[in-house]
């Protein structure tokens, strides 16, 4: 009879113990720390409303994942992480042009991604009118990943732990294209850069302050570039002819609207984390940062539709470059740049 | 002997509650029924056959037609008393090459006689710019522009021996909802009031629509291959919505 109670007891404990074990690994983490988006102080509201995409950390995890898997593109060579590379505020270090499938080289710059949560159009032509189809666009391309999204979507399907990292994330046993690029914005959407020494020198934190040097770069920047390079995303995200060539090989713009004025413009990047973004302009031509400053100095062309704002170039002397360079590198968000959290694990 | 009085408790008030139900469904002015639309393709009064049959254009060119699909949106039925039901997410693709998508069966409309419907060729502009979207909207369907964002709203690709494109290719790919080369065009068409759309709990009404696909290259502008045999969104998109805008769609009868 004791036996059989034992027995019994034993039994009812192991149960409790596979019970309490599965219950641990419906959550990844339960220590996690939730993944939010987070809007800094001095930042307006944002254009994209994560309330029509709930963020979960499975969501981010997902996202994440699908970011950084070169298997998605045609050869499995490139991933959503080779042309944004974290350690260059996700654009391309290095690379005038972005480099995809095939060893094929693409016509633009890959452009930083940070901040897209308030963008309104993306890419240096604006063509894409909202983040969550942005990634179709580099997914198609077939510079780029050379791929459909039928053809990722039937991968995802058969590859594990895809099935079960969207059923954690959405609650569904369905994979579609929706739920695909609703997961990749819960990752971009959330690569917020609002830390860098400006941010805390405009918010008032306690024990930072511009250098001289920093303070008149500053002075400049506000009288000679903020009209196009607004605060505090460092761009007004107009599409302006900045003068780089008399005809432009690539007809920008008007590529989106069909209209004449439009040729050879581009979106106005943003000039944060613009220390690690290099190559510079939508085709990578300048390398360094003395470079572009020089272009408005003295390399401005007359284009047609040059930006009235830049007829007559942005007179620069030596200590102008110096101290505008110093308040430049006050835009780098090194909080950012190595938040683990972002990081290809 | 207990139990089954107690059922018979129990399912006479049930028995009462549905066929009360039945009656409120005949009489009361909210129920709902449903209607399919029927879209039959043609070209010139000719059935469309994908890849074989050759067709002329107003301008006596021969063509081939190896793609032809098009959104149906915002479909809108009115009645004679001027109150209307916009159908809601009435997003719809139909495609020549899946015949289950020519027939659109639609639910949950007020009963009643409607004397009008209204739809939108296309995708409205909201839409477009709305983010990543499942069913008929799912990119996946080869409708949506990844570097332009928005959609293709009618697409028809074929071939003819006056286009100098390669392979003597012929890309009409129209979409775009952004002045001045704005394609979103409205159909619309009154029913006869002698034989309206009559939507009753007990009749499902058809309405059989003739598509005519040589469309896009008449009507206000007779398109030759020669010269216009690609376009993708663009002016020459417009001269093309312009033209099925007037004859892509004709009502050719319904049956109550």
């Amino acid at each position: 009879m004791v036996r059989q109670i034992v027995v019994f007891a034993v039994l009812m404990l192991s149960i409790a113990l596979m019970y309490a074990c599965s219950k641990n690994e419906d959550k990844i983490n339960p220590d996690e720390k939730p993944v939010t988006f987070s809007i800094p102080s001095n930042f307006p509201a944002p254009a994209y409303h994560f309330e029509q995409n709930k963020i979960s950390n499975a969501g981010f995890a997902l996202g994440k994942k699908l970011f950084y898997d070169a298997r998605l593109s045609a050869d499995k060579s490139v991933s959503c992480g080779s042309c944004h590379q974290q350690f260059a505020a996700f654009a391309n270090l290095d690379h005038k042009v972005s480099h995809g499938v095939k060893n094929c080289q693409g016509k633009r710059n890959a452009p930083p991604l940070f901040n897209l949560a308030w963008q309104k159009a993306f890419f240096w032509d604006g063509g894409v009118k909202n983040i969550e189809t942005s990634p179709l666009n580099a997914i198609t391309d077939a510079c780029e990943m050379g791929t459909d999204i039928q053809t990722i979507i039937t991968f995802l399907k058969s590859t594990a732990p895809y099935p079960e990292m969207f059923k954690q994330a959405f609650g569904t046993n369905e994979i579609s294209s929706q739920l695909l690029l609703k997961s990749l914005t819960q990752f971009t959407g959330v690569l917020v850069s609002g830390n860098s020494k400006y941010d805390q020198v405009i918010r008032k934190e306690a024990g930072v302050s511009f250098t001289a040097e920093e303070q008149s770069g500053y002075m400049l920047f506000k009288k000679k570039c903020s009209s196009c390079h607004a605060e505090p995303f460092f761009t007004d995200f107009s599409y302006r002819n900045n003068g780089l060539d008399l005809v432009s090989s690539d007809e920008g713009r008007s590529h989106i609207t069909g209209v004449l004025a439009d040729f050879g413009t581009f979106r106005i990047p943003s000039l944060r984390n613009i220390e690690y973004t290099g190559p510079y302009m939508h085709d990578g031509r300048f390398y360094s940062l003395d470079e572009v400053l020089e272009h408005y100095n003295s390399g401005i062309k007359a284009a047609e539709n040059l930006d009235p704002s830049l007829k007559n170039g942005i007179q620069l002397n030596g200590t102008d470059k110096a101290q505008i360079k110093a308040f430049l590198k006050t835009l780098t968000d090194n909080e950012f740049i190595k938040n683990k959290l972002y990081s290809e694990s | 002997m207990k139990l089954s009085q107690y059922l018979l408790a129990l399912l006479c008030p049930i028995i009462l509650l549905s066929s009360c139900k039945k009656d409120a469904d005949e009489t009361t002015p909210d129920s709902k029924s449903s209607f399919t639309l029927e879209f039959e393709h043609q070209v010139n009064g000719s059935a469309l056959n994908l890849n074989t049959t050759t067709y002329k254009n107003a301008k006596g060119e021969d063509f081939k037609i190896n793609v032809f699909k098009y959104y149906v949106s915002n479909v809108k039925l009115s009645k004679a008393d001027g109150t209307n039901y916009l159908i809601p997410e009435s997003y719809f693709l139909i495609d020549e090459s899946k015949p289950a998508t020519k027939l659109i069966t639609v639910s949950d409309v007020p009963t009643g006689d409607y004397t009008k419907i209204e739809y939108t060729i296309g995708v409205d502009y909201a839409r477009n710019f709305a983010g990543a979207q499942t069913g008929a909207l799912d990119p996946v369907n080869g409708m949506f522009w990844t570097w332009n964002s928005g959609y293709i709203f009618v697409k028809l690709e074929g071939t003819s021996p006056q286009s100098t494109a390669a392979n003597q290719s012929l890309t009409f790919h129209i979409g775009g909802v952004v002045d001045p080369n704005n394609t979103i065009r409205t159909y619309s068409t009154e029913i006869n009031t002698a034989n309206p759309l009559r939507i009753r709990t007990d009749s499902k009404p058809d309405m059989h629509f003739i598509v005519n696909a040589a469309s896009l290259f008449t009507g206000t502008t007779d398109v030759s291959f020669a010269t216009l045999n690609f376009t993708m969104g663009g002016a020459n998109s417009v001269v093309i919505a312009n033209n099925y805008a007037k004859g892509l769609f004709r009502l050719d009868h319904i049956h109550n």
